[in-house]
């Protein structure tokens, strides 16, 4: 294989596993800043015991996250360091800016939310929780900052330096609220806030099955299932709008996505089916009109399709229009479970449905399947540019690294990989079965009952 | 040296990665350490006395890359592509520290407490070693090309000097983390965390007294700013100042002030190193006129000045909330069940 398609395919794994435990952060982070809350609120010591047990799971998946994060900010220039050169004094300025104002926040904090239960009062150990999730929230607004950039550049011009052209920034402001900035990191941060919420409704029923922790699991499930379902709705609402950004700001995309090959009017919706790439047509249930009324309000607006650009400018439309198909399907089953379970919940007679309370164990893998799935969309799509319409993709490679050395990096990745994998889940496993501490129950030294609680109310 | 905005780069992410060392480098070297005792009870003092700060240590690296990114790109992209699997190795011997202080708690197993105990510590080993070699290798000069790429081998930056200096590197971590360690143990573990701090105080003066003779005598552009300006041999003298007062503090038992005596040995040993450097990032070795200075790898002054109010308005909020966290976990390491 060339050094390309190797740099591609270790850049493609290494940034999906990554991308497993970044969403769980920033989930897990609004979750745990939910049931700290209502500890405060209610001193009810469950929410206690909830939070204790979830910032466990919060670390676990912390540290890999780190850990693999590293590699993504070393492979922008190990292996493209062209695509460095060309839009560092663009893309960096994100980069440096999740660090200073996501990673220390962050970490910094974690460190008082892991170890500092004993250490400081309530209040500012609650604090620290909100402040980590906020700091996992920045990363998430920065690193899509600059994946927007390379979506729908704006803020820039192209010039020579020394010899060589490359961006640099005009208008930070339009850098970084770039045409799909907003609608595409209200879309990922709705997908991490599911990818937590699922995973604590999963663990939940999973304790209801096995009738173990019962009075924990259902005031999980209460969190779990009320972020569930305002994340997945939002989700819809926001997959929308970005949907709508994608028709304006990169037509071809959007084509590839709904296997368009001929621009036209009143264009069809595809429900399910299939590319025929060979044919250059769509075969399944369609819904006519429905895509232009989708992407302008109007059924008898003009979709710009595949036509629009020579064979070479367009992305492998039957992998894109899989990837969105299967996310858009992922996501309103989202919506269909976290309803039905909420409902349930809400009538009291979730736990005699034991089939649903399978449905909520397996349910922990549908927003990690569709996190992967629309990123493979939204970038597969943007291909072959690396950065849309500027630079393509093979430009942007490391010039002088060779494809027998890429290969060596891209086997010791999958097997280093493969490994924290299996220890990850065998640990989550382990978590999961070992279950909430009984201790937690009762909160002691600086986290015990408020005094005015326990005192005697004087007569 | 004027100080316009290319200048004020150089020397933040001098600081960055100065930060980086003084921070992360007692926990490498307390990861180096690791495995000379061999008491579980003692191997899990020693992690979570970095057990709530490393992390944040950590992005110091991270947060200095991204600064070398956006303010020196094509240094970024000349040195990380043409270091392409000493970084990548530097990225395994990270991972695996990281999730190894994670993991190692987890399970009560004698295997499984070893294996990441094994991995804790080479990781950290060979982080600080590759660390060094690379600040090596930058130090001596690395073959660049017309185009500002890397023209040399990877077994190329294998070379005497790059590997004492890595070897250094790891000695002046693991001392400043058998300093820390003593600053956060008490008891039979503290003495013995005494016998090595002895050993390390020794081992990193060798280092430091070959390192300084091997950079005199083969590397003399390393020193050629202090020798055109016998002012700046003031930093030289508070550096062998620093390094002498280590060993006079330990002596006396104050493990607080020695910690300080090595921070101020790594500022001045980047000061130093910086202002040779400089205007050069990284020095090109055989054909000078290739180097990549502050000024050909530099992004636009507009990005440089924008980064600079970033960097004006986060830094002084993250030293702040760092000092408010190093302040509640301060003091001697008390076990307790959300331990390591």
């Amino acid at each position: 294989m060339d050094v390309l398609t190797l740099s591609r395919i270790q850049f493609g794994l290494t940034i999906a596993f990554h991308y497993l435990y970044p969403p769980l952060s920033i989930g897990l982070g609004v979750v745990l800043v939910c049931m700290e809350g209502l500890w405060l609120k209610t001193k009810n010591p469950v929410y206690h015991q909830m939070a204790r047990f979830w910032t466990k799971v919060f670390a676990l998946t912390f540290a890999i996250g780190v850990a693999t994060g590293i590699v993504m900010e070393f492979e922008f220039g190990t292996n493209w360091a062209a695509y460095s050169r060309f839009v560092g004094d663009v893309f960096g300025s994100a980069l440096a800016a999740e660090g200073i104002f996501a990673f220390f926040l962050e970490s910094g904090f974690l460190a008082v939310l892991l170890f500092g239960w004993d250490k400081v009062s309530r209040k500012v150990h609650f604090f620290s929780t909100c402040m980590v999730a906020l700091g996992a929230h920045f990363s998430a607004v920065w690193i899509i900052v600059a994946n927007s950039w390379m979506q729908t550049p704006a803020g820039y011009h192209v010039v020579m330096h020394d010899g060589v052209m490359r961006a640099e920034v005009t208008d930070f402001w339009q850098v970084v609220f770039n045409p799909s900035t907003l609608e595409r990191l209200s879309h990922t941060v709705c997908g991490a806030w599911c990818t937590g919420a699922f995973l604590v409704v999963s663990v939940s029923a999973w304790y209801l099955l096995k009738r173990k922790h019962l009075e924990f699991a259902r005031a999980s499930l209460k969190v779990g299932l009320s972020i569930a379902l305002i994340a997945s709705l939002l989700q819809a609402v926001t997959g929308h709008a970005s949907a709508q950004g994608v028709a304006k700001n990169q037509p071809v995309k959007l084509a590839a996505f709904e296997g368009l090959y001929n621009t036209e009017s009143n264009a069809p919706l595809t429900v399910i089916g299939w590319v025929d790439e060979t044919d250059q047509k769509v075969i399944g249930l369609q819904i006519p009109d429905m895509l232009s009324f989708l992407a302008f309000n109007n059924f008898h607006a003009q979709v710009t399709g595949l036509d629009s650009v020579a064979p070479d400018d367009r992305p492998p439309v039957e992998a894109c229009f899989m990837f969105f198909h299967g996310m858009v399907a992922i996501g309103f089953t989202m919506i269909a479970i976290a309803a039905l379970g909420f409902l349930y919940f809400r009538n009291g007679t979730l736990h005699e449905r034991r089939w649903l309370l399978w449905v909520l164990v397996f349910s922990v893998l549908l927003p990690q399947i569709a996190n992967q799935l629309g990123w493979f969309a939204a970038e597969v799509g943007r291909q072959p540019w690396i950065v849309y319409g500027v630079m393509k993709t093979p430009e942007g490679l490391s010039k002088i690294v060779q494809a027998n050395v890429v290969l060596t990096s891209l086997i010791l990745f999958t097997i280093i990989y493969f490994l924290l994998f299996a220890v990850f889940i065998y640990l989550l496993n382990d978590k999961i079965q070992h279950g909430p501490d009984e201790q937690d129950l009762t909160p002691s030294g600086k986290l015990a009952l408020p005094n005015e609680l326990t005192r005697q109310p004087k007569s | 040296m004027n100080l316009d905005l290319n200048s004020i780069w150089f020397i933040l992410v001098g600081v960055l990665f100065t930060g980086y060392a003084m921070l992360d480098g007692f926990d490498l070297g307390i990861g180096a350490l690791h495995l000379f005792t061999k008491d579980d009870t003692e191997r899990r003092i020693l992690i979570n006395a970095i057990g709530p700060v490393w992390d944040g240590n950590e992005v110091w690296l991270v947060t200095g890359g991204g600064a070398l990114f956006a303010a020196f790109p094509d240094v970024y992209a000349t040195v990380f592509s043409g270091f392409y699997l000493a970084f990548i190795l530097l990225l395994f011997a990270l991972i695996f520290r990281a999730v190894a202080i994670e993991f190692r708690s987890k399970q009560p197993m004698r295997w499984w407490r070893q294996m990441w105990d094994i991995g804790f510590s080479a990781g950290s080993i060979v982080s600080a070693l590759l660390i060094g070699v690379a600040m090596g290798n930058i130090a001596w000069g690395v073959p660049i090309d017309a185009n500002g790429e890397f023209a040399g081998t990877f077994l190329g930056l294998l070379k005497p000097y790059p590997l004492l200096i890595g070897v250094t590197t790891v000695a002046l971590f693991m001392m400043h983390g058998a300093i820390y360690g003593l600053m956060k143990t008490e008891g039979a573990l503290h003495d013995k965390l005494r016998g090595w701090a002895m050993n390390c105080i020794i081992f990193f003066v060798i280092c430091a007294a070959i390192t300084t003779m091997a950079t005199l005598l083969y590397v003399p552009h390393m020193a050629e700013r202090v020798r055109e300006n016998p002012w700046l041999f003031s930093i030289a003298l508070a550096n062998m100042l620093a390094i002498a007062n280590i060993p006079r503090e330990f002596y006396h038992g104050r493990d607080w002030k020695a910690f300080l005596s090595s921070c101020a040995t790594m500022l001045t040993l980047m000061a130093l190193f910086g202002l040779d450097q400089y205007p050069n990032l990284v020095f090109s070795q055989p054909n000078p006129e290739n180097s990549l200075t502050i000024y050909n790898a530099a992004s636009s002054s507009k990005t440089l000045g924008i980064m600079l109010i970033i960097a004006g308005i986060g830094v002084p909020i993250v030293i702040a909330y760092t000092v408010c966290i190093y302040w509640i976990f301060r003091g001697k390491v008390k076990m307790d069940r959300m331990s390591y």
